[in-house]
């Protein structure tokens, strides 16, 4: 269940393009065409299964508040996560290349699709941006973590490819001269942006419900109670 | 400018308007979406990235000889993150709600592309002051797109610049809004943003029609 709500939420409710505008230079730059938008994408989401997890590796066994403790006990208060971007921009680099001369040896067909892609991607906000809300989300798990990168790409790659179709057919439409080309694609991510918001409740809607319910009962039933665990709370 | 050559003046001037990082060379766009929901943010937004690209250009502009250029990608994200590793504990130390409501965005300057788009493009090819000319050049012309979006998102959507209350009170109804006048809270939802990026470059490009794209 918990794999099933955040694989929903990071493709639909927090959607790297339209929640979080990460990726959007490519994302502006390769969309002019649905085929080479699917090379992108499918990079991207290669990538982001890779790097995230490996990321989450090196955030809870080295850079925590702590994480060192495995190395023995005079670790324990070692904190290095003032590395953390360069560390992950490090390893998002050298994946990115490693990834590139592992399929141009083993695949050359797959390499020929995705090549050109792969030097972009090192440069992607959404590939840093998801290890960083990795990060800050705190991600319990590597199983989590995995699922976690493979959604965002999977949120990426639809938005690229659905704004690569809408700007194949909008060729033949008469938009406003100064308009044409940027502009309107900036309106357009603008207006689904707006329709993907509608996921924003989706998720959060039922959670917010029953903590009402419970304190309601607690504020009825146990007066008393409910007293002294708030005195607790203002302690603690 | 007595300082600068009539060449080295341009390299400031270009981007600010018909060069522009971020409605003409579609660079940098993440974090100017994302953070724009108040002026103040995309002040200290545009103030990292002028640090980090101004410094960041000039390192790399001095070093342009010596890097392999196989692995000049992954040279030039270390000297970015080390600058952003900067900044981002500066802003903690001196500035720590704005580096919260800024949250993982200073570490994506990291990944701005106008970052690694000027050391590509500008820093490897040339001498470091004029190197440094363009980064400052690049980073005012993101910087001039951010305020204004910052601006309007902030005047249109709570009223307010810089925190001050521009508009009058909107609870006890002074000013414009004893008027009837109300926020409208979708300025601040971040899809606003990219529409009223939009519009600015349909401003610009009906100003210099030699911008127009041929679809």
């Amino acid at each position: 269940m918990e794999h099933i709500e955040l694989f929903f939420k990071a493709i639909f409710v927090d959607n790297m393009v339209f929640a979080t505008f990460l990726g959007m230079c490519s994302y502006l730059a390769v969309s002019k065409k649905v085929s080479t938008a699917v090379g992108l994408g499918a990079a991207v989401i290669f990538v982001m299964a890779i790097t995230v997890p490996l990321n989450w590796l090196l955030d809870t066994y080295i850079l925590k508040d702590g994480a060192l403790v495995w190395l023995g006990e005079e670790y324990a208060s070692y904190d290095l996560s003032f590395l953390s971007f360069i560390m992950f921009i490090a390893t998002i680099a050298t994946m990115v290349q490693l990834v590139e001369i592992i399929v141009e040896k083993f695949s050359p067909s797959l390499y020929n699709s995705l090549g050109i892609f792969l030097p972009l991607i090192a440069v992607n906000c959404a590939i840093l941006g998801g290890s960083l809300f990795m990060q800050s989300r705190e991600i319990p798990n590597l199983g989590l973590a995995f699922n976690y990168g493979i959604s965002s790409g999977i949120g990426w790659f639809l938005a690229i490819l659905a704004i690569a179709a809408i700007r194949e057919k909008i060729r033949y439409s008469n938009v406003p001269a100064p308009l044409r080309g940027l502009g309107i694609t900036f309106i357009i991510t603008g207006l689904m942006a707006i329709g993907f918001m509608s996921f924003g409740g989706m998720l959060t809607g039922g959670e917010e419900e029953k903590p009402a319910e419970e304190t309601a009962q607690v504020e009825t039933i146990e007066k008393a109670n409910d007293l002294a665990s708030n005195e607790l709370e203002i302690k603690e | 400018m007595g300082l600068l050559s009539k060449k080295d003046a341009k390299l400031i001037s270009d981007p600010l308007a018909d060069n522009n990082p971020i409605t003409i060379q579609v660079l940098g766009i993440c974090s100017a979406l994302a953070i724009t929901a108040e002026l103040k943010a995309s002040i200290v937004m545009s103030v990292a990235v002028l640090f980090v690209l101004g410094l960041g250009n000039v390192v790399i502009s001095l070093m342009r000889n010596i890097i392999p250029s196989k692995i000049r990608i992954i040279v030039q994200l270390i000297v970015v993150a080390t600058l952003v590793i900067i900044v981002d504990l500066v802003l903690k130390a001196f500035a720590y709600e704005l580096s919260k409501t800024l949250s993982v965005f200073v570490g994506l300057i990291i990944t701005n592309c106008i970052i690694m788009g000027r050391f590509e493009a500008f820093a490897l090819a040339n001498g470091p002051w004029r190197s440094f000319l363009d980064g400052i050049g690049n980073s005012l012309g993101y910087a001039v797109i951010l305020i204004i979006v910052g601006f309007f998102r902030e005047l249109l959507g709570s009223g307010s610049l810089l925190g001050f209350k521009v508009l009058g009170d909107p609870i006890e109804k002074t000013g414009v809004y004893a008027f009837g006048y109300e926020n409208n809270g979708f300025m601040l939802l971040a899809p606003m943003a990219l529409i009223t990026v939009g519009i600015i470059i349909w401003v610009q490009r009906s100003r210099n029609e030699a911008l127009i794209e041929d679809n």
